[in-house]
Order: C-alpha cells, then sequence, then structure tokens
C-alpha cells in the first residue's frame, strides 16, 4: 500500500505541531521521519494513526482518501504504530496482548486462545519474530516485548507500519537484530515510517530521509548522497559541531571511592551488588548500561537520596555514611539528575527560586527568617547569562522553558558555584542538538578544570565521546570496564550482559 | 544472578522472618491453653442436624479440655516447624493454625452447652452474601480501574428502595427497582469519575453521605409516618430438592433465598466474563493500561461507564439483601459499614470474584459467630463480640493485604487526547 500525507496541519492552543505537511511512503520502502525531541514528529505519527484530527490536510492510501476517528478505522485500513513507550499490558500474556480489541472468539464471546495463538506463531515464523505467546509481558526484555508490539500491527493486516523511536530503549545489539527485523518486512512489500533523531540509524536503514524542523519538513535527502553533518544541520537549522574536542590530561587523585557497595530492594532483592567503583580528577568517567540495570540506584546512594544496604562511599577520602543530600552537596558534590522535571526543577516555581532551591539557606540568601530576594535575583541572572539559558525573564515559571534551556538552567545551578565533583545523569536527555554541543563542551571544561565527573547515559555515544573511562553496568553489577577508545560494539554487548 | 553475599543476605531475612513467625504460634498455642483450656471442663457438644432433617447426623461431641489441649499443641508444632524447616510458603500452616484456634475457641464457649453448627455455618453463609455482593461490585469497578467508595451507599440506596418499592408493589419489583437505582448511582458515580474526573475518593464518599443523609431524612418523614410503606414482604428460602436433604450441606448451601443463588452465580458469571471473554479481557486491558487499549480501538470511557452501572446494579441488588432477603424493613444506616467489609473482601481476594467471595465468607463467619455466641453467653462481654467482623478486617487489611496487586491504572482519571 502506498500513503500519502496532503499538506497536514495541527495547532495545539498557539503552537503550530505540524504546518503543511507532505510526505509519501510506496510499499516495499523505509522512509525516515528524522526530527529533534518537539519537531512534531510524533504528533504526525498520531494523527496519521487517529489518535489526533488534523486541523486542515488529508490522508491518502492508495490515492483514496481517508479519514481516521480512532486507532481502529487506521487500523482497520492496514496503518499500525508502533510505540516509543509500549503500548503493551504488563500483567497480560503475549497472545492476550497481541489480540486485545481484535480477539478470536467461540460461542458467549469466550476468547479462542488456541486458534488466537495458532496466528501469533504463524506471524511470528513468516517474519523471524520468534517469540513465546504464553510468556507474560512484564517477564520478557524490551527486544522481545518490541516484537510483540510489531506482530501486534501484523495481525491486524497492518500494511503501513509506523515506528516511533524504536531504537530509544534498545541494547546495542538489540538496535541490530531490530534493523534486520524492519529489513524483513520492507522486503514482505511493506510501506515503512522510521521516525527517529539518530542519524547514523536513519543513514543506516531508510531508503529516503524525511527532516523535520519545528512543524515543518525542512528537506528531502538520500542516504547515499548526504551524510551526518548535513543532515544535523537540517534538523537544527544552523551549523552543529558534533564532535568534542577532548584533549587528554593526566588523571589526578581519587575523589570518589565505593567500596563493595549493595542495595538491596524492598523485597529484598538486590537492586545492586559489591560495587566497586574509583573516580579520579580530572577524569570523566562513563557509566553505560540499558536502563533499569542499577544506574539509578547507584546514583541515588551517591547523592544521599538512597540508603545503602552495605558497603562504604568515600568522598573525597572520608566515609560519608548516612549523608544527607544536602551534606554531600556542601562537599562540593554536584548532581544533575536524570529527571530534570522530576527532580531537578519545580515545574511551577518561577526560575529565580529554581536557582536558590538548593542554597537558599546560605547567608547570601536568607537571613533566618526572609529570603534576601534581590540576591537571589541576581544570582538567577548571572546563572541565565552565563550558561545561554534563553529567556527573556528570571520570573517565568521553568515548565515554560523548552527541554534544552531547562537542563542548561539546571546545568548552571549546578556547576556555577565551588565544585569538586560533577554527578551527571542523563545530561542530555530529550535535549535539543544545539543544546547538546553546549552542554558536553561544559563537562569536558568541568574535567579540564580538575573535577571528577561522572556520566551516567543511556546514550552510549555520548559515552563514548565524553569519556576517559567506561564502566558498564548489568543486573546491578560493573560487568566490564574499557578505555576510551574501545570499540562501541564490544560495549554494546556488555550492556547486553555478554562479557 | 545472585552473588553468594546477598544469596547468604537474603537466607538470613528468611530465617528471621520464619523465626519470628514460628515463635509467635508457639507463643499463640501457650496463649490459647493458658485462656481456653485451664480450668474447662465437660463436653462441647455440636449440633450437626435439626430435628426436620430427613437424614439426622449424630451430635458432635467434644471433650472440652482434651480438644483444647490437642489444637494448642498442635498451633505450636506447626511453629516449631516453621522454626526448623523455614519453609517458603508458611501460609497454609498459618491457615491451620488459624482454624484450630476458631475451633478451640468455639469449644470452649459451648463446654457443657450444646451449639447448632449448622445454624452457625448456614448463618455465615447468609451473612456474606451482602459483603460478597459489595465485593463483586467493586470488583466490576475496579477492574476498570475506577475505585468505588460509594459502595456503602449503593447498598443502603438499594436496600431503601427495596423495602419502599417492595411495600407498594410487591417484592419482585422492588428487587428489581433496587437494582436499578443502584445502577443509577453507579452512573452518577461514573459520570463524576471518568467523565467530569473528579478524584474518585470524594465522588465515592460524597455519595455515601448523600445516600445516608436522604434516605435517613425519606425514613423520617415518609416511612415513619407511613409504616404501610416500609413493611416489605420478604424472598422465603427456597428448598432445592434432593440437594437440600444432604446432611449439613443441604442447610447450609440449599435451603437459601434466591440472594445466596444468585450471589453464587454472579460470582460465576463475573469469573467467567472478566477471565475468559474478550468483553472480559479487554476490561481488564482498560484497568491496567487504559492507553493501550484506547490505541487499540477499545473506548476508555464506555467500558469504564458500563462497568461501573453494572457494579451499581449489582450493590443495589446487595443492598435489597437486607430488606428483601432478611427483615422486610428499612432502618437507618442498616448496611452497617457492609461495604467497606466487601472492598476490604475484595482486595483480601486479590480483585478475584472466587476469592472475594471466600474473603467474604470468612467476614460472614466472624459476623455469625459474633451473634450465635451471644446466644451461649459467653463471659465475653457482647459488645466485645460485636466488634469481631470489624476485627477482622483490620486484621485481614492490615497483614495479608499488604501483598496485593491492584490493576495498574487504579484511581487515575484517562483524558482522551484529541
Amino acid at each position: 500500500m502506498k500513503l500519502k500525507l496532503n499538506e497536514i496541519s495541527k495547532s495545539f492552543g498557539p503552537v503550530k505541531a505540524n504546518s503543511d505537511i507532505n510526505l509519501t511512503v510506496d510499499c516495499g520502502e523505509i522512509l525516515g521521519l528524522l526530527g529533534e525531541n518537539g519537531a512534531g514528529k510524533t504528533t504526525l505519527m498520531n494523527i496519521l494513526t487517529g489518535l489526533y484530527k488534523p486541523d486542515s490536510g488529508s490522508i491518502l492510501i492508495d490515492s483514496q482518501l481517508k479519514e481516521f476517528h480512532n486507532p481502529r478505522e487506521a487500523n482497520k485500513n492496514g496503518v499500525g504504530m508502533v510505540h516509543q513507550h509500549f503500548m503493551l499490558v504488563p500483567v497480560f500474556s503475549v497472545t492476550e496482548n497481541i489480540i486485545l480489541g481484535a480477539e478470536p472468539t467461540t460461542i458467549f464471546n469466550k476468547i479462542d486462545l488456541t486458534n488466537a495463538k495458532e496466528k501469533v506463531l504463524k506471524i511470528s515464523s513468516e517474519y523471524n519474530l520468534d517469540v513465546d505467546p504464553d510468556q507474560l509481558i512484564e517477564k520478557l526484555p524490551v527486544g522481545i516485548q518490541q516484537r510483540v508490539e510489531i506482530i501486534k500491527i501484523l495481525f491486524r493486516d497492518a500494511e503501513i507500519l509506523i515506528f516511533d523511536e524504536p531504537t530509544a530503549v534498545l541494547t546495542p545489539q538489540e538496535v541490530i537484530e531490530f534493523f534486520a527485523i524492519i529489513k524483513n518486512l520492507k522486503k514482505a512489500g511493506k510501506a515503512i515510517v522510521f521516525i527517529t533523531h539518530k542519524l547514523h540509524e536513519v543513514l543506516e536503514v531508510c531508503d529516503r530521509i524525511n527532516v523535520l524542523r519545528s512543524g515543518k519538513i525542512v528537506g528531502e535527502e538520500l542516504p547515499k548522497k548526504t551524510n551526518n553533518k548535513k543532515l544535523a544541520e537540517l534538523m537544527v537549522g544552523r551549523k552543529v559541531n558534533l564532535k568534542t574536542s577532548r584533549q587528554i590530561v593526566e588523571k589526578g587523585e581519587v575523589l570518589l571511592e565505593v567500596n563493595n557497595l549493595s542495595i538491596l530492594s524492598e523485597n529484598k532483592e538486590p537492586l545492586l551488588s559489591n560495587l566497586d567503583v574509583k573516580l579520579h580528577k580530572n577524569e570523566i568517567l562513563g557509566i553505560a548500561g540499558v536502563q533499569g540495570n542499577g544506574q539509578t540506584e547507584f546514583i541515588e546512594a551517591l547523592t544521599g537520596l538512597r540508603k545503602i544496604s552495605s558497603g562504604k562511599i568515600s568522598y573525597f577520602g572520608k566515609e560519608c555514611k548516612n549523608f544527607s543530600p544536602r551534606k554531600i552537596h556542601q562537599l562540593g558534590v554536584r548532581h544533575i539528575p536524570e529527571d530534570r522535571q522530576k527532580q531537578g526543577l519545580i515545574g511551577d516555581f518561577s526560575l529565580t527560586e529554581n536557582i536558590i532551591l538548593n542554597t537558599y539557606y546560605e547567608k547570601k540568601f536568607s537571613n533566618n527568617i526572609a529570603l534576601n530576594w534581590s540576591n537571589a535575583k541576581k544570582e538567577a541572572k548571572r546563572i541565565i547569562e552565563k550558561f545561554d539559558v534563553r529567556t527573556n525573564s528570571e520570573e517565568i515559571i521553568a515548565d515554560k522553558l523548552s527541554g534544552g534551556n531547562q537542563q542548561k538552567l539546571l546545568i548552571g545551578r549546578e556547576m556555577s558555584r565551588s565544585i569538586n565533583l560533577l554527578i551527571a545523569s542523563q545530561p542530555t536527555r530529550g535535549v535539543d542538538v544545539g543544546s547538546i554541543e553546549y552542554i558536553h563542551n561544559q563537562i569536558v571544561m568541568a574535567r579540564n578544570k580538575g573535577i571528577g565527573v561522572l556520566l551516567n547515559s543511556t546514550e552510549l555515544d555520548e559515552i563514548i565521546a565524553l569519556s576517559d573511562r567506561i564502566i558498564v553496568f548489568y543486573e546491578g553489577r560493573v560487568i566490564a570496564e574499557f578505555p576510551s577508545n574501545a570499540d562501541p560494539n564490544i560495549i554494546g554487548l556488555a550492556m547486553a550482559g555478554v562479557n | 544472578m545472585m552473588n553468594n553475599l546477598n544469596k547468604d543476605k537474603f537466607d538470613n531475612i528468611k530465617t528471621k522472618k520464619s523465626l519470628i513467625i514460628g515463635l509467635s504460634l508457639i507463643f499463640f498455642g501457650f496463649v490459647i491453653y493458658l485462656f481456653f483450656g485451664l480450668g474447662v471442663e465437660g463436653q462441647a457438644t455440636f449440633r450437626l442436624s435439626r430435628p426436620t432433617d430427613p437424614f439426622a447426623l449424630p451430635n458432635l461431641i467434644l471433650p472440652a479440655h482434651s480438644f483444647i489441649g490437642l489444637s494448642a499443641l498442635l498451633i505450636a508444632f506447626f511453629g516449631g516447624r516453621i522454626i526448623i524447616k523455614a519453609p517458603k510458603n508458611f501460609t497454609i500452616f498459618m491457615a491451620l493454625s488459624f482454624f484450630l484456634a476458631i475451633a478451640a475457641f468455639l469449644v470452649w464457649a459451648t463446654a457443657g452447652k450444646s451449639f447448632s453448627l449448622t445454624g452457625m455455618l448456614q448463618a455465615t453463609v447468609v451473612r456474606a452474601v451482602p459483603i460478597a455482593l459489595a465485593a463483586m461490585a467493586g470488583i466490576m469497578c475496579e477492574r476498570v480501574a475506577v475505585i468505588n467508595i460509594g459502595i456503602e451507599g449503593m447498598l443502603l440506596a438499594g436496600a431503601f428502595a427495596g423495602a419502599l418499592f417492595g411495600s407498594i408493589f410487591g417484592n419482585l419489583i422492588g428487587l428489581i427497582l433496587a437494582i436499578l437505582v443502584g445502577g443509577g448511582f453507579g452512573f452518577i458515580l461514573a459520570a463524576l469519575v471518568v467523565t467530569f474526573r473528579v478524584d474518585q475518593i470524594i465522588a465515592g464518599v460524597a455519595i455515601n453521605i448523600f445516600v445516608l443523609g436522604i434516605t435517613s431524612f425519606l425514613t423520617n418523614h415518609l416511612l415513619k409516618s407511613n409504616p404501610e410503606l416500609n413493611d416489605a414482604p420478604i424472598f422465603k428460602s427456597i428448598h432445592i430438592p434432593f440437594l437440600s436433604e444432604i446432611p449439613v450441606l443441604g442447610s447450609v448451601f440449599f435451603k437459601q433465598n434466591i440472594f445466596v443463588y444468585f450471589c453464587i452465580f454472579i460470582v460465576l458469571i463475573s469469573t467467567y466474563y472478566l477471565f475468559k471473554t474478550a468483553y472480559g479481557l479487554r476490561a481488564r486491558a482498560v484497568g491496567e493500561h487504559p492507553k493501550a487499549a484506547e490505541t487499540l480501538g477499545i473506548s476508555v470511557i464506555k467500558t469504564r461507564f458500563n462497568h461501573v452501572i453494572m457494579g451499581g446494579m449489582i450493590a443495589g441488588f446487595g443492598g435489597a439483601w437486607f430488606t428483601l432477603g432478611s427483615v422486610g424493613r428499612f432502618d437507618e444506616g442498616m448496611t452497617g459499614g457492609r461495604g467497606f467489609i466487601g472492598l476490604a473482601a475484595m482486595i483480601f481476594g486479590r480483585w478475584h470474584p472466587v476469592g472475594a467471595l471466600f474473603a467474604a465468607l470468612l467476614f460472614g463467619f466472624a459476623d455469625s459467630l459474633q451473634q450465635k455466641l451471644a446466644i451461649l453467653r459467653t463471659p465475653i462481654p457482647s459488645e466485645f463480640l460485636a466488634m469481631a467482623p470489624y476485627l477482622v478486617t483490620i486484621i485481614v487489611v492490615a497483614g495479608i493485604v499488604g501483598n496485593a496487586k491492584p490493576p495498574q491504572a487504579i484511581g487515575k482519571a484517562y483524558v482522551k487526547e484529541n
């Protein structure tokens, strides 16, 4: 089937998420839709699958005009979508998830499970998507869950398949498997839309690339005739420097030492087991790993947010037993939390209030009764200027800033004061390419000045670009350590638990 | 993947837990002997049949002192076993100990007297009915992720409607109208929480307060001055041929009124519905992951409306039990918290109809126990005994429920994007 989008526009209040978008995909073709977070990719696809209604424009399938009011109508017309956040019920089995909403039934509406399982197995062998139809979703790794999602749309006879950021949650090995899967689907004559913000992925698998910026298609490229740099410029709208320059600096004394650290969960399952980590002065230590392998708990333990079960954490040669987050902060340890909206900033507070969030008690900002707002504002203005936060006032609430600017504000707050050690978790998640460049430079500069940086990121590219040394977390343990020039494929294997 | 250190720690915690539980059981056995065993004389006579039964069973006669002593010993033995063997699952031993403790208590209370066991079991079933029905109503709502705190109010509304309309139109029409009134309140709850996204707890509490107020008002201003409006014919018990003649079981299960039979029917049919049919699968999906359901073309809003209304109808039916199935007249606040106990039964039964039925039977047992023990004139004050069902609720909710996992989307309003 052939899909054509004609002049699609959609606004949310004053924000134009999509304006006049034209796009075509043919059967047996993979179209890459490249764009930054907030460029309007997901909105466009939600329109195509009937979740949103376009303000204007039309959808044509095989030259026939279509209008979808809900996902089911889109399904019926052969459009299926694999969402970025999987739409799977964790406590249901694979089969139950696949048939949900389109169940084969016998008398009295009873689900015909044997028939359903047969169909699932047939699709899974036809497209080489190996799954166990009886397994519960919550017991499956993400890569397999994605296969279930794919089978789910194939079960509904989808001919036009849309993948929204399909590789975001996968390990590098799973990404390779996934590419094999979509190439297979292409061979079977499916029309595929592949949405991503990762440049090398579109170059690797797509037949054609459309670049989306601020809700508009700003260019169409062929992988053979373009490159990373060109695509990045189209995506951001200006020149970007993708490589962070990083000269070699001799590492200094140990700043952070973690010995035999273990953490048990509430139901006494080990989250972290016997961790030994050292971080030196002038060093960026990268923590690689698929999300959910203990990195979050590790960082929470380091910053005093989580109680440890056994082991030792020492900063600057002194053990910090049961230190509160404030006490750790006072040691000069700065923390950029992985979720800026939940932990780093308070969305409803002004930029000024957010700036003094962890220092409001200091003499400069407080006389123990009232806050000194004029000093706070001065500080906010200073940080906003120094760290290039794009805003017209320090009085607006943090939610009004874009993701990149929120992150710069946060980084400014943590790095503008005397600092000995930086713990940065997902510092560039959901941030535009331009800000990524800036944030990376800040981190490298900090390290050059004699600060130790612990960098936790699920983006392996980022880890490799910045780190002097890389450790890999897997199931709550450090299963491998690599120098900065290690082969990404081998690191990827370690992330999948192969050592 | 666990390494040795953690495994040791893990085992350590496990043995510690079994040590604590084992020691408590030994202590418990000791206490039972101390309180009930010492100084008890004579025999406890349990009547298993009624004089009218066609096949009479002989009475069960137990020597009180030795029976209580043996029970206490067995409980202590279970405790010792748990300490030594540290089994993975001690629920079975705890359940057995609980059962023995109840038996010992009954024997103590009956020592030197005689007591109709069959009568108590029959009362257990009868009193479990409104609790089980409240639990079924709760399951219908919570499986689609709507918390229904308003079940108490829906029961009360059903009871009132049953009494009033039953007095005017006869019990069958009274029952149907009670169900419809319950369904009406279900609709109101659904409109509040699904359409207007009011906080689910607040909406439920509002229904409870409203129904309590309006029924009290109408009782005082309508029923008191017109006693003929509060005198409904009740449903008589129906004896099922042959089955009702089985000793003990016949009286307990097959000489009951339609509320008992329908309650069992609702439990079976809702189990089939939720876990075997396509509609049930969709309902559960809406409760677990509404967005996933919506992307597959299942209307979250409609599904929630339907099930909350269904839940309301079941609650209305359960409410009618208080009047049409029991005393035939309405009194203010006569449901006495059965709706809330039903919610506890739902959680105890892990949101499964059959589990909830058994939980309801446990609460029903506590309820009938206090009623029957009052007849035996034990030294325990009757006010204290009246606490039994609520006490059991607290113990169950505090002790066992902690581990149960509700539907994931529970309590959250669903916002449809457009």
